[in-house]
């Protein structure tokens, strides 16, 4: 019989309480922002910064009149303070950055280069990052796109949203708001009415895009919101792997990111998008930290067609997100594998909708939530079979790890099934830290830091084996980082 | 010459309750003694104490190990001193690469004795060669640490594991137990081999049969908390004729 099992005690984990958040430095740099409040005219002056054609403007201003109209949600298991949206700066853009129109590699202002270079994401087409083309995102806006030229002659449009919209509007208008209507969610129309920047892919038929693209957000400006779009378009029989980072400064106040995702991917085109999520998170006591309410969702528009989203989330006091997969053409493939870790008194509700339209689709979701300290981890998650959706499959696992008593895991399931041939398996767990694995590490020689990283590391290693390569050392850093210190 | 680990009325308790009660013990180095006691004795509160694991709290006595007393040091510095415990009950990972988690430990033992790490290259040569003298299958140090082993697998893997870190003092509790004829023949052929002047073992057992193989020069009976009685190879032979009955009622 093994000896009886002592759980870590809250004196134990109060270290890992004090995570060290290492991207929380502010750039001192000449800042254009626009006065806080959101009106009609906030959302005609970003339009006319962005020169943006009048179908926009007018698209913006139907979503703001949809979005005064909402409410804002509250299902989700997160509390926080209500959000005055009239507090909030709406634009935010580096002065060096917007004037004098689009600047190349070499012009950039010196200092958001550095900036970059702090974050580990060195703004030059240099062999170590060869394969990795990057777009930055700094406040409201894009300050540049490395190796666009090198993916334009394979016809791969990899460009900031604004600059799409000006150089491409055809696509623009023909995809923004198809996955993802204006009136979708609050903060879904919210963004639709007053975003600034993203991403733009647009993958031609058949093509398989030899890069990995990324996105760099950072926030620096303070009393802003973030509310970035991206739009994915991978044309028939095409690939395109795509990554997203994003870190913001140390604050006490918190500071809403409301971004939308948009994904479509044609007859054979496969979209891998992965994001590893480390907005600042707050303190330990739980002031500050980035509001991450963000709706991303892939339509997989042809046959065959297959959309996996991977995400590593670390950060933000609060994450609200459930990126989703609609499976019209048949035999489709939606994917969903989410790591996310709260620590000190971050809250996350996460997980995806997988709605099966089409015949023989399938779905596959692998969720691993790891709480510690006073951390809050639900998993969300709906699995939707329409009528039509003959022989339909969906394989769930969610999988929960504790650490310390004052954490909490919850696993919300949905499921909603219209089609008698559908097949579906749900499996979850739940498991903490034995002090009798760390005793075990321990003594072998190793650190309890490193052994509480090792540990979690392990737990999550599904899903950290999905991120591309590129990537996966990073993420599995960044999990080990976030607990250091994390026993006594 | 001072004994590599000398134990000196201890006294243990574990959540308020005393479990060890006033043992002395002593293991010059080079030396192998065996530690037999009935169930409950507290022959695995010993090696947790010697670990260093948390939760056991010494009340009365000392533990000196190399000559230095070792009762406030952490489990990883008492590792990196070159004390291992294989566990009676060896814990599960998962999703821990097995050899992944030895390297880090060999890396981490070799980065506090001021050597060099092993990379990649060199460890796998060193975790092959064992390997193949454990006669350990191949496929067990690619899964994650003793996740879904079977009983003998996870005992092999402890002892894999040994013959990797090359401790100074090895405590083995109950590796025995468990193993097959020819896997506690394997072992015990492992442990032989490592015997040296350098590297003493503290091997706590039930039976008599992995003593045949691994000859003990003392074997001490703990029996409620205590040594009892101590002697040569001889007296676990004894003790299996005869039972425990008989060691207590010596020192009652
Ligand atoms: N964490 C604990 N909490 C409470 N009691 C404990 C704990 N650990 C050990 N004990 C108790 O201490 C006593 C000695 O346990 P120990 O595991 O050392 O025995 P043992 O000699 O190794 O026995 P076995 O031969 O069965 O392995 C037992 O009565 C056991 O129940
Ligand atoms: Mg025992």
């Amino acid at each position: 019989m093994p000896e009886p099992q002592r759980t870590l005690g809250a004196a134990e984990v109060e270290q890992l309480v004090e995570r060290e958040y290492a991207y929380g430095f502010v750039t001192d740099i000449e800042t254009e922002v626009v006065p806080p409040g959101l009106s009609e005219d906030v959302i005609r002056l970003i339009s006319e910064k962005k020169e943006e054609p009048q179908w926009l403007l007018d698209w913006r201003l139907r979503a703001y009149e949809m979005w005064q109209g909402m409410t804002e949600p509250n299902w989700a298991k997160v509390s926080y303070p209500k959000i005055d949206y009239d507090a909030i700066s709406y634009y935010a853009a580096p002065k060096s950055a917007v004037e004098d129109g689009p600047k190349s590699l070499d012009d950039i202002d010196p200092e958001l280069r550095r900036t970059y270079e702090k974050l580990g994401i060195p703004l030059v087409e240099q062999q170590r990052l060869a394969g990795v083309a990057v777009d930055a995102v700094f406040d409201s806006v894009s300050v540049a796109t490395t190796f666009k030229e090198k993916l334009a002659e394979l016809g791969v449009i990899f460009c900031s949203f604004s600059e799409a919209v000006k150089e491409h509007p055809e696509l623009v208008r023909k995809y923004l708001g198809t996955v993802v209507p204006h009136t979708d969610n609050f903060f879904a129309s919210l963004n639709s009415a007053v975003f600034s920047d993203g991403s733009f892919v647009y993958v031609p038929k058949g093509v398989r895009c030899p890069m990995e693209l990324s996105t760099y957000f950072r926030i620096n400006a303070s009393e802003t919101g973030q509310f970035e779009r991206t739009l994915i378009i991978a044309d028939e029989g095409s690939y395109v792997s795509y990554l997203e980072g994003c870190t913001a400064p140390m604050r006490d106040e918190n500071q809403l990111h409301a971004a939308v995702v948009e994904l479509v991917a044609l007859e054979d085109a496969r979209i891998k998008y992965s994001t590893v999520q480390n907005w600042y998170p707050g303190d330990k006591n739980g002031v500050g930290g980035i509001y991450n309410f963000v709706t991303k969702r892939g339509k997989c528009a042809g046959a065959r067609s297959h959309i996996s989203w991977t995400q590593v989330e670390t950060g933000s006091a609060i994450t609200w997100k459930y990126p989703s997969c609609i499976l019209l053409g048949d035999d489709s493939i939606g994917e969903f594998y989410s790591v996310a870790l709260t620590a000190n008194r971050q809250q996350a509700d996460t997980g995806t909708k997988m709605i099966h339209i089409g015949q023989n689709t399938k779905s596959t979701i692998i969720s691993k939530g790891i709480s510690a300290g006073h951390g809050q981890n639900t998993y969300r998650g709906q699995v939707k079979v329409l009528p039509g959706a003959s022989n339909a499959r969906n394989f769930s696992q969610c999988d929960s790890l504790l650490i310390g008593p004052d954490s909490g895991a919850h696993t919300v399931p949905y499921i909603d099934v219209a089609n008698p041939e559908a097949q579906l398996e749900h499996e979850a767990s739940t498991s903490r830290i034995g002090e009798d694995q760390l005793f075990y590490c321990r003594q072998r020689g190793i650190d309890p830091e490193e052994a509480v990283s090792l540990i979690v590391n392990g737990f999550a290693r599904d899903v950290l084996s999905e991120l591309p390569m590129e990537f996966a050392v990073e993420a599995q850093k960044l999990l080990g980082v976030s607990l250091e210190g994390a026993v006594g | 010459m001072t004994p590599l680990l000398e134990i000196c009325g201890l006294h243990v308790e574990v959540e308020g309750r005393e479990i060890l009660r006033g043992l002395d013990l002593e293991i010059p180095l080079g030396e192998t003694h065996a530690v037999m006691g009935p169930n409950g004795s507290g022959k695995s509160t010993l090696a947790h104490v010697i670990a260093g694991r948390e939760g056991y709290e010494i009340t009365k006595g000392i533990i000196r190990y190399g000559g230095e007393d070792v009762s406030e040091l952490e489990p990883e510095e008492r590792a990196r001193k070159g004390v291992f415990l294989a566990f009676q009950y060896p814990v599960e990972i998962p999703g821990v690469n097995n050899t992944y988690f030895l390297k880090a430990a060999v890396n981490e033992i070799r980065k506090h004795r001021g050597q060099p790490e092993l990379d990649a290259v060199d460890f796998l040569s060193l975790m092959r060669d064992r390997v193949k003298l454990l006669d350990f299958d191949e496929d067990l140090i690619k899964r994650p640490v003793n996740e879904g082993f079977s009983g003998g697998e996870k005992k092999r893997n402890e002892i894999l594991q040994m013959t990797v870190l090359e401790p100074t003092l090895a405590v083995l509790d109950e590796t025995d137990s468990g193993l097959d004829i020819d896997a506690l023949r394997i072992v015990a052929e492992g442990v032989n081999r490592m015997r040296s002047p350098e590297r003493s073992f503290l091997v706590i057992t039930h039976y008599q049969r992995l003593l045949n193989h691994i000859v003990p020069d003392r074997v001490h009976v703990l029996q409620e908390g205590r040594i009892v009685e101590s002697g040569g190879s001889g007296l676990a032979l004894r003790l299996e004729a005869e039972g425990y009955g008989k060691a207590a009622a010596v020192t009652a």
